[in-house]
């Protein structure tokens, strides 16, 4: 998906600039032994066997797995959906291409 | 009055980043003007004649028969001040020594050194605005040139990121909108003072972190100001961060008081405050945000959130930000800036520690004795009728109320003199216990006449619109050298 906007907008800052802009990333996780993990397929072709198989790996590491599907690849996970994945999951992979 | 704002001489600014000037004559002109279409042939014989160099802002090919530079990025037009066009330079070793602008005939020559210049054109032809300085371009060339005066960190927005929800989400704003804060409008801002960006012009409360005019200018941005405010937001972030007015105490403190901030002197009218109708209320771009840039400012520069540090237990409504007007002109008495020791007519804030307004209403007020009773019994009741002596007041004189003083021939001092001989208290009234109230002062002071405020604690200010018997009370915070005193500030550009 190309950007809506031609180029990067920019504000600035207006704290004391004592804290990180960024966000940090989470932790990566220790183990897969008893983690949810989720797999969420875009809607593109062969996505679903991509995750197929990884399923069958990370259920083998004794992840548990749950799939998730959006609707369509050309628009941004509706918001319900990106809300159930980050309430019922500890890490989550993605196909994004076909 | 809006000024340059970061540029000249300013270190790591545009200055050294100039564009250079080649040696000779240098021509800028547009297509788009018809002083520049009119002198094109003289451009053509001077180039026959004399080093000439010309540079076009709208059409590269114009003039046509003169090999002219490209500035249609106006990167030349604008970092050498050109207003006008034609603009016509003398430069030598690098540097501008003489300049005309539009066409004269006279003036041409006597800069060229060259004799018999356009002799079918007529004598004198004024210029056309440069494009370097139409308003609707000056913003984005600003940003474009000037950038790199800012040391404000830079904040990326994501692709699809609404930029008034994420300056939600970066927890900057008070609850309500902000103006996303872009270097074209800090920069804009930063027009409305000449003190260079990163001046620091106090330390803010509760974090202790020295404030640059920029970091004042972006939070002014966000408030909704204009480049015309900033100076009256310079002077109220000086005044909150002095000792005196102990912005930390009064963001900590449980009861509901925050900065409250009279403009006195001419600039309230140049820049519209209201002093007027609604004096206190909504409506009024100056009134509201001048006074929301400064909270905003102790939120995001001082790092005081309700909350953290900020432990009011109610608030108030002004804590968004509260900001008002004298009306000088309207008034009886000297204004409150010359009470507090400013020279008449210097432009001033008075931060007061203040809650918000309550209203004193006598409708039957006519005359000062009676009406001097009202303010008192009002008065009393500050806070708790019990308690003394540990808040000022700043009170505010309706004009209705104001006449009753003025037809009498009251003046100001004779009204606080009044008031505090009207508010000594007996100690039997005040003491805990006394009218069925544990409030109260100790029993130890049952037979002393105590006043109801200290000496210097009752602060007038007029103001309010034109129709209503009404005057209202600002409460103060715990006063002296223990809370906060008001602070009277003068305003800089």
């Amino acid at each position: 998906m190309s950007d809506v906007h031609d180029e990067p907008r920019v504000l600035l800052d207006p704290t004391g600039e004592r804290e990180l802009a960024t966000r940090p990333r989470l932790p990566r996780l220790e183990s897969l032994e008893g983690r949810t993990v989720g797999l969420l397929d875009i809607s593109k072709a062969r996505g679903d066997l991509f995750l197929d198989r990884l399923e069958v790996h990370l259920r083998d590491r004794g992840a548990n797995v749950k799939r998730y599907r959006k609707p369509t690849f050309t628009k941004p996970a509706p918001r319900d959906l990106r809300q159930q994945i980050a309430v019922e999951c500890d890490a989550m992979v993605e196909a994004l291409a076909d | 009055m809006l000024y340059a704002g970061g540029r000249s001489d300013y270190a790591g600014g545009v200055s050294d980043s100039r564009p250079p000037l080649p040696d000779g004559l240098v021509a800028i002109v547009k297509r788009d003007c018809p002083t520049c279409v009119l002198v094109a042939p003289v451009l053509v014989d001077l180039a026959g004649r004399t080093a000439l160099t010309v540079y076009t802002q709208d059409d590269p090919t114009f003039p046509e028969e003169v090999a002219s530079l490209d500035d249609s990025d106006l990167s030349v037009s604008y970092h050498h001040d050109i207003e006008a066009v034609p603009t016509l330079l003398r430069v030598e070793g690098g540097r501008e020594v003489e300049r005309t602008v539009g066409w004269h005939r006279g003036d041409w020559e006597a800069l060229t050194g060259q004799a018999s210049l356009g002799p079918d054109l007529p004598e004198w032809r004024p210029g056309c605005g440069s494009r370097s300085v139409d308003p609707d371009l000056v913003p984005k060339l600003r940003a474009r040139f000037e950038s790199g005066t800012l040391r404000a960190r830079r904040v990326a927005l994501a692709p699809l990121e609404d930029e008034i929800e994420a300056t939600y989400q970066r927890g900057w704003s008070d609850g309500l909108p902000l103006v996303p804060p872009t270097e074209e409008r800090v920069l804009a801002m930063l027009a409305g003072t000449p003190r260079k960006p990163d001046e620091i012009v106090a330390v803010v409360p509760p974090d202790l972190v020295e404030c640059s005019v920029e970091k004042i200018a972006i939070n002014a941005v966000m408030a909704g100001c204009t480049p015309e405010y900033l100076p009256v937001v310079l002077a109220c972030v000086e005044a909150a961060c002095t000792d005196t007015f102990n912005m930390h105490g009064l963001l900590a403190t449980t009861m509901p008081t925050a900065p409250v901030i009279v403009v006195n002197g001419p600039i309230r009218r140049r820049i519209g405050m209201n002093s007027g109708m609604n004096v206190f209320g909504q409506g009024n771009r100056a009134n509201a945000t001048i006074g929301r840039a400064l909270q905003l400012v102790v939120r995001n520069v001082g790092g005081g959130r309700p909350g953290e540090v900020d432990r009011a237990t109610f608030g108030n409504p002004g804590k968004l930000g509260f900001c008002f007007a004298e009306d000088e002109e309207g008034s009886p008495w000297t204004p409150l800036s010359t009470d507090l020791g400013a020279r008449a007519g210097v432009d001033t804030v008075t931060l007061f520690p203040g809650e918000a307004p309550r209203s004193i209403v006598d409708q039957l007020a006519r005359d000062p004795e009676s009406l001097a009773r009202t303010f008192a019994a009002n008065l009393r009741t500050l806070h708790h009728p019990k308690l003394i002596l540990a808040f000022d007041v700043l009170l505010a004189i309706g004009p209705e109320h104001a006449r009753v003083f003025r037809e009498a021939g009251w003046s100001k001092a004779q009204l606080v003199e009044r008031l505090h001989a009207l508010l000594q208290i007996p100690g039997a009234e005040l003491v805990r216990g006394a009218g069925g109230m544990a409030e109260g002062v100790p029993e130890a002071m049952k037979d002393a006449t105590l006043p109801k405020f200290r000496p210097g604690g009752i602060l007038v200010v007029y103001c309010g619109g034109g129709a209503g018997l009404f005057s209202a009370m600002i409460g103060g915070w715990v006063t002296g050298e223990m809370g906060s005193q008001p602070v009277l500030q003068e305003i800089r550009p």
